[in-house]
């Protein structure tokens, strides 16, 4: 360097400096940057570009959030059911069914791995069918099974054959629901709106790639000059493609952000709006299928991951379709 | 370091613009390109450069097989290469330190390296208090003067200048061109492409190159 410098000294007192500085000051403060983009970060197509990533962004977080509420909320749901089982008693001619629902309850009680039992009686089995029937109605001549509600020990585990065999000996039109149908349904429920989630989340990511994609061809055309000059001061395919993939990983980030922070937020405000509505009929049917709508680190996590891959995929996308472009250029 | 063969030129299924162009240029040497406007002056610098390739005929760059070499093996031998535009080809965002500084970037170089080169050149070539002026705020003589300057900062073995005084008054017109000379004393070789005539008549001995209808003669 200090060669070329001095040569560039020994020219300047040969040939004198071309021209006298401007008196013109056009210095733009604050623009001493070290390494400015070389594909221009302002332009309406990425703007536009920007807006589609965040509303992909926010669709593909709302849609992991909601799947995550409904696995954590079904979970939960699957745990209660899995430690309670119903025995079923049935009305038998000749058979005093309270006698029978106590005597049932006396042997779930000292089965082993029984944590407690609570037997309903004619009123609260009654009770139960009012969803269905309605109130003020004498269901006394109806042939309303007994249950009893038997809660499993987490510690230990029933032999629910022994309890069935047991039951069946003594009492007639006996019946032990273990909720396995429940169970099964409940999983199938919660797998379904998982792969649901998936599918719509690649479908975003889908038409994301394919924004990405017009997006970067766009880019290219507008900046076809910045492209050529590149070239010829002898930047490669790669270093070229890499300012591309620079350029757009930014709109992606600042796409993603503003998407998954709009999530966040639609998260916190509809479980505003939840628990407002929390003692209403519908507010606990809500709070009973998507739970409380409380974010968990899980969903926060997930929204971030969403966001900072997005912006990956927008990167890599526009970084292999302008190396592409650069070589068939060849 | 530049030779041509017979070199051909057509585009698509049009007649040739360029016909049996042969010439070569030799290290340290001095010429202008010259002819009237729409001659080829400046397809043939593109040729040079590597950005077209010929339809027939062979060109050699730095003692390679230009029609052999790969996209990096290009983009490696336009590193030794500076080029001036005819429109000076200056990207408008980044300012005239960044235009200057974008060889030695491309090349990977930390800015903090070639800072001091950079400010020095720019204040050489009078743009010291312009460094940090987006070009297009710059007048026609500046954004020459910058395009300059960025072929330079690489220190190149064969300097392309396409028409560099065609935006110019004919005072810095003159001092362009000593600058020009002076490069050439430094050990560079420079191929000016004008059709002033008046401007190379200021410089006796100089090799002539001459399109006229699509051919090259040659006047050392």
């Amino acid at each position: 360097m200090s060669s070329f410098l001095g040569a560039l000294r020994r020219m300047q007192a040969a040939a004198g400096t071309l021209t006298q500085a401007s008196s013109a000051r056009w210095i733009l403060k604050g623009r001493r940057s070290r390494d400015m983009a070389l594909v221009p970060a302002g332009s309406i197509a990425g703007r536009a570009l920007v807006t589609v990533i965040a509303i992909m962004t926010f669709l593909a977080s709302l849609t992991a959030g909601a799947a995550l509420l409904i696995s954590d909320t079904s979970r939960g749901w699957q745990d209660d059911i899995a430690r309670e089982m119903t025995i079923q008693i049935r009305p038998t001619p000749g058979r005093d069914l309270d006698a029978d629902s106590a005597k049932a309850a006396e042997i779930a009680r000292k089965s082993a791995g029984v944590a407690s039992v609570r037997p309903y009686t004619k009123e609260q089995a009654e009770e139960l069918l009012q969803p269905w029937l309605g109130s003020g109605l004498d269901l006394s001549e109806l042939p309303i099974p007994r249950l009893v509600v038997v809660d499993l020990d987490k510690d230990a585990r029933l032999d629910i054959d022994v309890l069935r065999r047991n039951l069946s000996a003594v009492i007639p039109g006996v019946s032990v629901d273990d909720h396995r149908l429940w169970l099964e349904r409940l999983a199938i429920m919660a797998k379904s709106v998982v792969a649901l989630a998936i599918l719509i989340f690649a479908l975003v990511l889908a038409a994301m790639v394919l924004a990405v994609g017009f997006a970067t061809q766009g880019t290219m055309s507008g900046n076809r000059e910045i492209i050529e000059v590149l070239h010829f001061v002898g930047a490669e395919d790669s270093y070229i493609s890499r300012q591309f993939q620079h350029h757009f990983f930014r709109l992606g980030l600042r796409g993603g952000a503003l998407g998954g922070s709009l999530a966040i937020l639609s998260f916190f405000v509809l479980g505003w709006i939840a628990s407002r509505l929390q003692a209403t009929p519908g507010g606990e049917q809500m709070e009973a299928l998507f739970g409380s709508f409380a974010l968990g680190l899980n969903i926060y996590v997930a929204i971030a991951l969403i966001a900072a891959g997005i912006a990956v995929v927008t990167g890599f996308v526009s970084r292999v379709i302008v190396y592409k472009h650069l070589q068939r250029l060849n | 370091m530049v030779r041509f063969e017979n070199v051909g030129l057509r585009y698509g299924m049009g007649a040739e613009i360029l016909k049996d162009i042969s010439f070569s240029i030799e290290p340290q040497s001095f010429q202008f390109l010259t002819g009237p406007s729409g001659a080829g002056k400046t397809t043939l610098l593109r040729l040079i450069l590597l950005s077209l390739r010929p339809t027939r005929g062979a060109i050699a760059l730095f003692d390679y097989d230009a029609l052999t070499l790969s996209k990096t093996e290009i983009s490696g031998l336009r590193r030794r290469i500076g080029v001036v535009f005819q429109d000076f080809r200056l990207l408008d965002h980044l300012t005239t330190y960044e235009n200057v500084g974008l060889p030695l970037r491309v090349l990977g170089k930390d800015e903090s390296s070639y800072r001091a080169e950079v400010r020095e050149l720019l204040h050489w070539v009078g743009l010291g208090e312009r460094m940090h002026v987006l070009p297009p705020v710059l007048s026609g003589g500046e954004k020459q003067r910058a395009a300059i300057a960025r072929a330079l900062i690489v220190r190149p073995e064969l300097l392309l200048a396409d028409e560099p005084t065609g935006n110019v008054d004919p005072s810095l017109a003159r001092r362009l061109l000593r600058l020009f000379t002076e490069l050439h004393k430094s050990g560079t070789s420079v191929v000016i492409a004008t059709h002033d005539l008046a401007l190379m008549d200021q410089f006796d001995g100089v090799r002539r190159l001459v399109l006229g209808d699509g051919r090259l003669h040659i006047y050392d």
